[in-house]
């Protein structure tokens, strides 16, 4: 239990994905202009990040590690992820059209959202469990969906602020975000 | 300069689109392995190899390939020039292997590879294909080693590896850790509006803004469609 703890505070807070790993920055930059956006997307990235480390950790153990083929892992594991999103969107329409509604279209963007990719590599790397590849995968999002609500939140605000004129557009935004990771650092005292 | 051929496809892919500074695509490794000049020029050539054998690979299957699974057929493309790359640079590299780690595998999902196949290379000829990836690459290296250098010189003193700094400088190392390479890069990129900015008010014609597929990840955004910006 204690170690799930530490892993999950590690990936959520101590290790951000966004900020300190630099995953999922193209989402990270590109849908937080509005808040209601970058939750919606915050939203569909814990979804299907979470499933998506159980399915890898599942297929990576059973199946490749089994017939010796652990080098095919970075194919196996972005088809998985791409016939992952597939169904869970197909699902979701069938099942939960309002939650379809709220996600649909941030699902097809998330196959080549790289922390998908890259926490699923990670979970190889550090040889996690089935279970702890799951609780990484379920924090390294919540720690995605952290960072893109505060950024969300600075970026609205910002829209009213008097930024320099070649400052404007991408530059203020990463100076938000070097803002953020200085604070992020703050939490590499917990554990 | 007549489009589609060798030197226009690479001035396009170096200054004109540049994958850094103009289309702003490709940022997690740009961020993540630019710690140093060295290692910024390592994954640039990376990607520039990987690139250049991809756009080649889909240009001569793009009648082979139906319509509707382009997608799928190109990560499967993509995916596998990578795996091929990341055990010859763990054969012949294995220092740059171990630097740039998980950033390696990671290039399948690196936004340029994707957005090529999609808007050049599945359009196009095998030859300006070839060249449209070499041009990208050179220009995403180029992009790179800028940021890796700056970053390298403050954050430690040095520049690929040789002292250049005099001893009494103390390294800041807060610029080979993550926030340095946010700010570094905001800083290139206000830099090269700046330049934009004189040049159009001297009546320079230049190109347009554009921020490539982060911001076309917004489902509003027109260009959506053209640039393939559902990737990444």
């Amino acid at each position: 239990m204690k170690e799930l703890l530490i892993i999950s505070v590690g990936a959520a807070l101590v290790n951000n994905v966004v900020l300190s790993q630099f995953l999922g920055l193209c989402s990270f930059l590109g849908v937080s202009k509005k808040m209601n956006t970058a939750a919606g997307m915050g939203g569909a990235v814990i979804f299907v990040l979470t499933l998506s480390s159980f399915c890898t950790s599942l297929i990576y153990k059973f199946i490749l590690v089994k017939t010796g083929m652990e080098y095919l892992q970075t194919i196996v594991f972005i088809m998985v992820i791409a016939a992952l999103v597939q169904l869970v969107e197909m699902f979701l329409k069938k099942k939960s059209p309002a939650l379809h509604k709220a996600l649909g279209v941030y699902l097809p963007l998330i196959t080549t959202n790289c922390a998908v990719l890259g926490v699923a590599i990670i979970n190889v790397q550090k040889n996690y469990t089935i279970l702890e590849g799951t609780v990484n995968g379920f924090a390294s999002a919540v720690g995605f969906t952290i960072s893109i609500i505060l950024m969300a939140g600075l970026r609205e605000k910002m829209e009213y602020n008097d930024v320099p004129k070649s400052f404007q557009g991408m530059p203020i935004v990463l100076l938000t975000a070097m803002l953020m990771s200085i604070a992020f650092f703050g939490f590499h005292g917990i554990i | 300069m007549n489009p589609n051929t060798p030197a226009e496809r690479l001035y396009n892919g170096i200054v004109k689109e540049n994958p850094i500074f103009v289309m702003m695509i490709g940022m997690c490794p740009t961020l993540a392995v630019t710690t140093s000049a060295i290692n910024g020029i390592g994954m640039g050539l990376t990607t520039t190899i990987i690139l250049a054998a991809s756009n080649m690979l889909i240009s001569m299957l793009r009648k082979v390939i139906p319509n509707s699974v382009r997608m799928p057929a190109y990560i499967g493309v993509i995916a596998t020039l990578v795996t091929i790359v990341e055990f010859l640079l763990k054969a012949y590299l294995p220092g740059l292997y171990t630097a740039l780690g998980i950033y390696i595998p990671l290039i399948v999902v690196n936004c340029i590879i994707m957005g090529r196949a999609e808007a050049y290379a599945g359009k196009n000829p095998v030859i300006p294909s070839l060249f449209d990836g070499l041009g990208m690459g050179i220009g995403f290296t180029i992009g790179l080693f800028f940021i890796g250098a700056v970053r390298e010189v403050i954050g430690s003193g040095t520049l690929m590896g040789m002292h250049i700094m005099p001893s009494s400088f103390e390294p800041v190392t807060i610029f080979i850790m993550a926030p340095g390479a946010f700010f570094v890069l905001a800083l290139l990129v206000a830099l090269i509006n700046k330049i934009k900015d004189h040049k159009a008010s001297k009546g320079t014609s230049y190109v347009t803004e554009s921020y490539g597929c982060a911001s076309c990840k917004d489902t509003e955004c027109p260009s959506h469609k053209d640039r393939g910006g559902d990737n990444q």
